[in-house]
């Protein structure tokens, strides 16, 4: 597919959380919790209301369309902010701080005075019914040429457990939002784009990691069709994906827009109700049916099943219009007789709508109310296709493909929250600020400086704490050794399934402590090493001791070398010599496998360069006596 | 200052682009403008230039529609948060809705009942008056007298329970007259207001007879309580089940959403009381809460005051030390009343050295009345008992449910 050609324009909107000690409008650790932790729960209604200018947001009325009813589940380390039962705490000044970083990295310009917004959001994901959102630095620069149009400091929301169940743990903790201009072309560019910007905000060291702790909306448009915003895509490697798939919807909606003025098709504005229809039918959902209603899509024959992205057809998307109503879905003549709906009951229902061959029907049910709704979401989506392509907030579905959440909001669900004093940045806060190195060009950095593989240098300057890597080599590690232990040795340790953080950050995890910090094990065992205490072939076994309980001096007591150079001489002069027709027979072939029986009646505790030179010579003598 | 108005579209040069949007207000030398993203931003004046100035635009108005056939039910504004919306020049919440923008914003009120909205002040509850209490209470008085089957008065939190019992004290009532506030601005999606006028609606046809406060029982949206106006207290800064009866359980619930209304036996049922008026009070009463070490002093301030509430500790007690003061007030004609700021529980000065030496000073037992109930008390006893020993008399009667015989186990 030639995307520039097809006019392709996507920007992204990410979201990172921020590793600050508090959240952002309370005092409350930033911890996530197991949803069986919490000490209790309470509910809540909420109802859009009018903004400052007397409108109710489209997105907002959608969403109020069923007057819900939320739980949320509180802990021991949520407050009353998070119930909604407490005015904000002032906004948290580590998590602006981070926020100007990241502003000031991409070459941002921050605003002046900082204010904190209300975002209307009823889904039931803040307690408040609103978001607060602050909008901190704008027009930031891309390496594609692009830019950044804004960075905003936001409060998380709260997550969902199940159906309209939320827990509060999340809510309230800092976020980051960095919006794009739309100024990328081909899949593949949004994807590494993302990257990149993930990258950035890695290197400031403040930001949460692991799964859910970032997510990317993408907005995406072709020409002749409408900007898309495509929420929470969570797994970096699916977003090219993601791009293709909306870019193949707006096709195939195109498409089918030139279909319907072909066909001079049109959409009836008149349910007509065909309860009695059903009123014998195998489908349960049908004959228990209080109310059925039927919408006759004039032309649509063919169409309304028609496939417009792997997995949806438009039926898909006339139906998640209609359960904004709270109906479970909706059947049409595409896909029907199925479902125990007969070929008679359709040929009836046909008839009572007075659908010709070549139309389509829709039919909802529920409540007089709930169907009535739903089939007026319905006429609203039908009628759409003869736009085009709808302006949405649509949600990823696995795989890539999408469905439709609700409209695009507009500029009418923003307020001020009062409740916090806006924040005035001063020049020379933002003039002190300094600027982490890229964990690129540390990757780089790491290569050059230290002779490393460029993947392990890379791993190096990826991993949660780069900076560890280097205060080892300065301790006197030498680079190759601490770079393979972190990268390598460690790794091995934990797919044996051993919690190897004691070896990096020790036991006395007290941030707050003014005792003389415990040297570290993995610091203490390298040391060794380097001093030739005991062989890197045993760190291996060193680690696992240690993991195990034993102390660190311990371990390295129990696997140091205690054979002097000239014992393990001897040795090896004896293990050769009772092989004489092994090394006779393999000539220099056979150090391999003697390397081997060496190092094993030393349990590895010495150094292997030592054994495999002593080796070599020892040979050489068999050889050549 | 900026030359800008409210509503004038600017244009503020920030970062490398010029982005447009609504002048709002100056605030702390920045002008504060609204982008068209919808975010406010605070920016130097000079970086902002005028493009047009089209001025507000006017809230819409919408037209609320009732059905004649169902009870007519008058609602009196105060302000406070249950009735509030976001000013455009300090972008601060302040009361500003009457009665009529109430019922436009909570549209479940037409299906319970009609309405006559009447807006009395537009007030924040801390600046409340014994003068507006009186013109409340006529104002309450009026509306049962011209057909109410109820009164519900809208009122900020705070003053909420002094009101209560001003109005309970000074209108005797056959009908719910139903105080009801919010407590989490009417502005947020999530606040109370909703809840809390639907069911003071419920409260205001039902089969009640008398003054009391509904507001949520719990922090979840499940019901309301109502609660007696002269034992109901604000026992919370923020939370939405701000408000506790004390000494009493509440009268009676509201269920939500379903509103059904309980009424407990204690309840006054409608119809009990004739319709009546004694609106006159006694401004020059005060209400001091004792602390160790209190100055001696402190009661000059008290000087001319015809009536004194103590809220002493424990069983009712004050430091021995400001016992000669006290009794020069009393000397003087000022009527001295004593309650107890552990808010539970009844006075009792009989028990101990410095309660017997307050009784023969003169000091009043306030029995098991709320400090703040036997302050309004004492105002209404003095403006309309003008005999010293019978208004000493009254205060240690109850009136209106503020006293009660006997203290119940479990409250």
């Amino acid at each position: 597919m030639d995307f520039e050609a097809l006019g392709l324009m996507a920007g992204i909107e990410i979201h990172q959380q921020l590793d600050t000690r508090e959240k952002l409008f309370c005092r409350c650790p930033t911890r996530l919790r197991r949803f069986e932790e919490h000490s209790g729960e309470f509910f809540r209604y909420l109802r859009a209301t009018e903004s400052e200018l007397g409108e109710i947001d489209r997105a907002a009325r959608e969403e109020m369309k069923n007057l819900r009813r939320f739980c949320y589940y509180t802990y021991d380390t949520t407050c009353l902010v998070e119930n909604d039962e407490e005015p904000p705490a002032p906004l948290n000044d580590e998590a602006m701080s981070v926020v100007l970083l990241i502003g000031k990295m991409f070459g941002m310009t921050p605003v002046p005075q900082i204010h904190v917004m209300r975002k209307l959001v009823i889904d039931g994901s803040n307690t408040s019914g609103f978001q607060r959102t602050a909008l901190a630095a704008v027009d930031g620069s891309l390496p594609n040429g692009g830019s950044i149009e804004t960075i905003c400091l936001e409060e998380e929301a709260a997550q969902r457990v199940e159906g309209e169940i939320f827990s509060l743990d999340r809510l309230g903790i800092p976020l980051v939002e960095i919006t794009t201009s739309p100024c990328m072309h081909t899949p593949g560019e949004v994807q590494e784009m993302a990257e990149y910007l993930g990258m950035v905000l890695r290197s400031t060291g403040m930001v949460k990691r692991g799964l859910g702790t970032i997510r990317q909306d993408i907005n995406i448009s072709i020409r002749d069709g409408a900007r898309v915003e495509i929420k929470g895509v969570q797994e970096l490697d699916l977003i090219a994906e993601v791009v293709k798939r909306e870019v193949q919807r707006q096709q195939s909606l195109l498409a089918l827009r030139e279909e319907l003025k072909r066909r001079n098709a049109g959409v009836e504005q008149k349910a007509i109700d065909v309860t009695a229809v059903f009123s014998r039918s195998a489908s349960g959902i049908l004959k228990k049916a209080p109310c059925i209603l039927a919408v006759l899509l004039p032309g649509f024959s063919g169409l309304i099943g028609r496939e417009i992205q792997q997995g949806r057809r438009l039926g898909s998307e006339l139906s998640d219009y209609a359960k904004k109503c709270g109906v479970g879905g909706l059947f049409h003549t595409d896909e029907l007789p199925a479902y125990g709906v007969t070929a008679d009951e359709v040929t009836e229902l046909r008839r009572a709508v007075g659908a010709r061959s070549e139309d389509g029907v829709v039919i909802v049910s529920g409540t007089r109310e709930k169907a009535g709704c739903a089939v007026r979401q319905v006429i609203l989506r039908a009628e759409a296709a003869f736009v085009g392509v709808p302006e949405e907030t649509r949600k990823m579905l696995e795989g890539g493909s999408t469905a439709y959440m609700r409209p695009l909001p507009g500029a009418a669900r923003m307020y001020p929250e009062t409740d916090v004093l806006p924040v005035t940045v001063d020049p020379s806060r933002w003039e002190g600020i300094a600027i982490p190195e890229l964990l690129s060009a540390k990757a780089d950095r790491f290569e050059k400086a230290y002779d490393l593989d460029p993947s392990v240098a890379r791993q190096l300057a990826f991993s949660s704490d780069p900076a560890f890597f280097e205060h080892l080599v300065q301790d006197g590690i030498p680079a190759n050794l601490a770079a393979r232990t972190l990268t390598a040795t460690l790794k091995e340790l934990s797919r044996e399934g051993l919690d190897t953080s004691i070896l990096v950050e020790g036991e006395a995890e007290n941030p707050q402590s003014r005792r003389t910090p415990v040297i570290l094990p993995i610091v203490k065992v390298l040391r060794d090493v380097n001093e030739g205490t005991i062989a890197k072939e045993a760190i291996p076994d060193v680690f696992r001791a240690i993991l195990q309980g034993t102390t660190p001096d311990d371990a390295v007591a129990q696997f140091s070398s205690n054979l002097s150079v000239e014992d393990l001489k001897a040795l090896i002069r004896k293990i050769v010599e009772e092989r004489t027709p092994f090394v006779r027979e393999r000539g220099t072939g056979a150090l391999g496998p003697l390397m081997g029986v060496v190092m094993k009646e030393v349990r590895g505790s010495v150094d292997g360069k030592l054994v495999s030179e002593t080796l070599r010579s020892e040979i050489q003598r068999v050889l050549n006596p | 200052m900026t030359a800008f108005s409210p509503g004038d579209r600017v244009a503020c040069t920030i970062g490398s682009s010029p982005r447009r949007g609504t002048y709002i207000t100056d605030r702390d030398g920045m002008a504060v403008v609204k982008l068209d993203s919808g975010y406010n931003i605070g920016v130097p004046s000079y970086a902002c230039t005028l493009m047009e100035s089209p001025g507000l635009p006017e809230p819409a108005a919408i037209t609320v529609e009732q059905d004649e056939s169902l009870p007519l039910l008058s609602i009196i504004s105060t302000g406070g948060t249950i009735a509030s919306r976001i000013d455009y020049r300090t972008g601060a919440v302040t009361s500003q809705f009457d009665a009529a923008d109430i019922l436009r914003a909570i549209p479940g009120l037409q299906s319970i009942a009609h309405y006559r909205t009447r807006k009395l002040t537009t007030i924040l509850s801390e600046n409340m008056t014994p003068s507006i209490w009186q013109a409340l209470a006529r104002a309450v008085y009026d509306e049962i007298r011209n057909g109410a089957r109820g009164v519900i008065v809208t009122h900020g939190t705070d003053t909420l329970a002094y009101s209560a019992a001003a109005l309970s004290f000074m209108v005797d009532t056959p009908v719910p007259v139903i105080l009801v506030g919010s407590q989490r601005s009417a502005d947020r999606p999530s606040s109370d207001n909703v809840m809390n006028a639907l069911c003071s609606a419920s409260a205001a046809v039902s089969d009640l007879g008398e003054v009391a406060v509904v507001m949520h029982e719990t922090t979840s949206d499940d019901r309301c309580a109502i609660h007696r106006g002269t034992r109901v207290r604000k026992m919370h800064t923020s939370r939405r089940d701000a408000f506790g009866s004390l000494g009493i359980a509440p009268i009676g619930y509201v269920d939500y959403p379903s509103l059904s209304v309980f009424l407990s036996p204690d309840a006054v049922s409608r119809g009990q009381a004739e319709p009546g008026l004694h609106d006159r009070l006694e401004e020059r009463c005060g209400l001091l809460s004792f602390y160790p070490g209190m100055h001696p002093s402190v009661l000059d301030a008290f000087s001319g005051y015809r009536g004194l509430v103590l809220a002493g500790t424990g069983l009712g007690h004050i430091s021995t030390t400001l016992i000669p003061a006290i009794k020069d007030l009393i000397d003087s004609g000022t009527l001295v009343a004593m309650t107890s700021q552990c808010l539970h529980g009844r006075v009792c000065d009989r028990v101990y050295d410095t309660g017997r030496d307050l009784l023969r000073i003169g000091v009043v037992e306030g029995e098991d009345m709320l400090p703040e109930t036997a302050l309004v008390k004492m105002m209404w006893v003095l403006g309309n008992v003008p005999d010293p020993e019978r208004a000493k008399e009254r205060m240690q009667a109850d009136c209106k449910g503020e006293y009660t015989p006997r203290s119940m186990h479990g409250l």
